[in-house]
Order: structure tokens, then sequence, then C-alpha cells
């Protein structure tokens, strides 16, 4: 068991890495999910806002995933393909029940997101270990995606709140 | 997951294999800290209500304590699965172990959407072999 947190060698930040790519590829397939599976009047009924949002969101998931994928390259090491995560979606999902449901939905991937890449962060600062991609590079992409993922988080909750 | 956290799923676990209040030695063991740090936080944990102290016997768990132990062993399981299942690597164990201390419960959740656990989920978790009983490792690792 390992007390504190702390990311101390290549191959445990190559698997944190892998871990952000699974959930910007969770993000991605569960907000194509969100808006296919919702009944024809309900779909209908989802104004421009929210398609827009969804569609900002599954862009801006696949960017932060090839910058991932760019890090871990670096450090040797494989991805997870999109392909496998929808399809690991696909099986166990269940659809919100309105366009209520897809925001909660929506507002859970970006704070959770943005929690993991916070954590990353911070477990990185706290280690002096060095590692095979630049370090300064790593926690400057780190803190832009952790940063568009706050951004994210507000977006969803403007929404929210104006359709209150 | 926090350290607190962390040490009442250990003190869950530890009270599991001795069937009886967790001794300071199995705690440190478990934890790979020192006899001094775990009544340390054991301590502490005791201050917040969440495990009740015995002098030569142990720490055990109250009942606020036991639900956050089986919440941290369910998050714990997911890393588990998930490293097992999805990223399909054959150390999961010692994986998920370095791994508990900077995954959160939040991230946890999301990377059970697209995993397998069972209702009895924590229950099924052995102690013994430090982990789930129905867990079983996909045929080849391609994510290393």
């Amino acid at each position: 068991m390992s007390l504190g947190q702390r990311v101390s060698s290549d191959h445990q930040l190559a698997r944190l890495l892998q871990i952000g790519v699974v959930l910007e590829e969770v993000v991605e397939s569960r907000a194509a999910h969100h808006l296919d599976s919702l009944p024809a009047d309900q779909r209908e009924a989802i104004d421009e806002e929210v398609r827009e949002l969804l569609a900002e969101a599954t862009e801006e998931s696949a960017d932060h995933r090839e910058r991932l994928e760019a890090l871990i390259d670096g450090l040797d090491a494989e991805t997870v393909s999109y392909e496998e995560i929808n399809a690991l979606v696909d099986a166990r999902y269940g659809p919100p029940e309105d366009t209520d449901g897809v925001l909660y939905d929506q507002l859970c991937n970006e704070e959770t997101a943005y929690k993991f890449y916070d954590d990353l962060i911070d477990a990185i600062e706290a280690s002096d270990g060095e590692f095979a991609v630049d370090r300064e590079h790593l926690l400057e992409t780190l803190s832009s995606i952790r940063q568009e993922e706050k951004e994210g988080v507000e977006d969803v909750t403007d929404i929210m709140e104006r359709r209150a | 997951m926090n350290t607190a956290d962390q040490y009442l799923k250990a003190v869950y676990l530890a009270q599991r294999i001795e069937d009886g209040p967790a001794s300071t030695g199995t705690l440190a063991d478990m934890l790979e800290v020192s006899p001094a740090s775990v009544n340390e936080m054991v301590g502490k944990l005791e201050e917040r209500g969440l495990v009740e102290h015995e002098k030569y016997k142990g720490a055990s768990l109250t009942d606020e304590g036991l639900e956050r132990a089986h919440h941290a062993l369910q998050t714990y399981c997911i890393i588990e699965r998930f490293l097992a299942n999805v990223l399909e690597v054959e150390q999961f164990r010692d994986e998920a172990r370095a791994l508990e201390s900077v995954i959160d419960d939040t991230v946890a959740d999301r990377l059970d959407t697209i995993i397998d656990r069972r209702e009895e989920c924590p229950d099924c978790f052995d102690a013994e072999t430090d982990c789930c009983e129905f867990l079983e490792l996909e045929a080849s690792g391609h994510a290393d």
C-alpha cells in the first residue's frame, strides 16, 4: 500500500496517464451515447445550447486524449483504443431520463476529470523523481487540460442555472 | 483515496483476517509504515469516532468507520478490476496498491461505469489474497 500522493516512476506515471485517456474516452463516448439514447421527442427538445455543449465536450476530450497519448508515447507505453472503451461504455450504458440527466452526467464527467488532473498534478509535484518526459512540459500539459476541465464545469453549471 | 480511508480499509481487512481487533503490528505490515505511525493515526481516527482502540488488543471500526471502510474497499475493488479487466495488467494488486492514493472515489465511480462488479461488493473481497474472489484476469496484457 502506498500512503500519500506521489508518482515515483515512469511506469506509474504512464499508468495514470492511461487512466486519464480512458476517462476522456468515457466522456467522449457517453456524450455521443446521450444524444442517440434519448427518445425522439426528447432529442428534438434538446436545444442548440446543450447540443453544442456535448459536441464541444466530445471535441475537447479527443484533443485531451491526443495530448495525453503524446506523453504516454514519450514514456514508451501503449494506450487503450477508443473503440475498446466505447464498446465497454456501450455494454453498460444506462441512458439518462431527460435533458437534465444529460447535463448532470456531463457535469460529473467534467468534475471527475478536473479532480483527476488536480490529484495527478499534486502527486507529480510531491515527487522529485525523474521521468522520461520533460517534467515542465508534463506539468504544463496537465495544468492546461485541468484548466479546460474547470471551464467545462463552469459551462455546464451556467447552462444548468439558466434552465433552473 | 486519502490516508484516513486507506487506514480504515486496512483496519477492516485486518479485522477480517484476525477475526477480532486489528493489531498495530498487522496494520503496520499492511500499510508499510512504522507501528508509531499506526498508533498516531489510529488515535486520530478514534478522536473522529471512526475506530475504537483497546490497549493490547487493537483497533475496531465503529459503525461510521465501517461504512467508510466499505466505501474505500469498493473504490479499491474498482481500481483492481479496472486494471485487471480494462488495462489487462497482470500485476494488478501491486499496481492498485501503488495507485490508490492518487485515485479519488469520484474518479473510481466513473471507471465503475465500464467495469462489471457484483452487487455484493465489497463483501466478496478476499482479504487473504487481496482481491475480489470473483476477479478473473483477462487473457493477455496490452497496455503495459
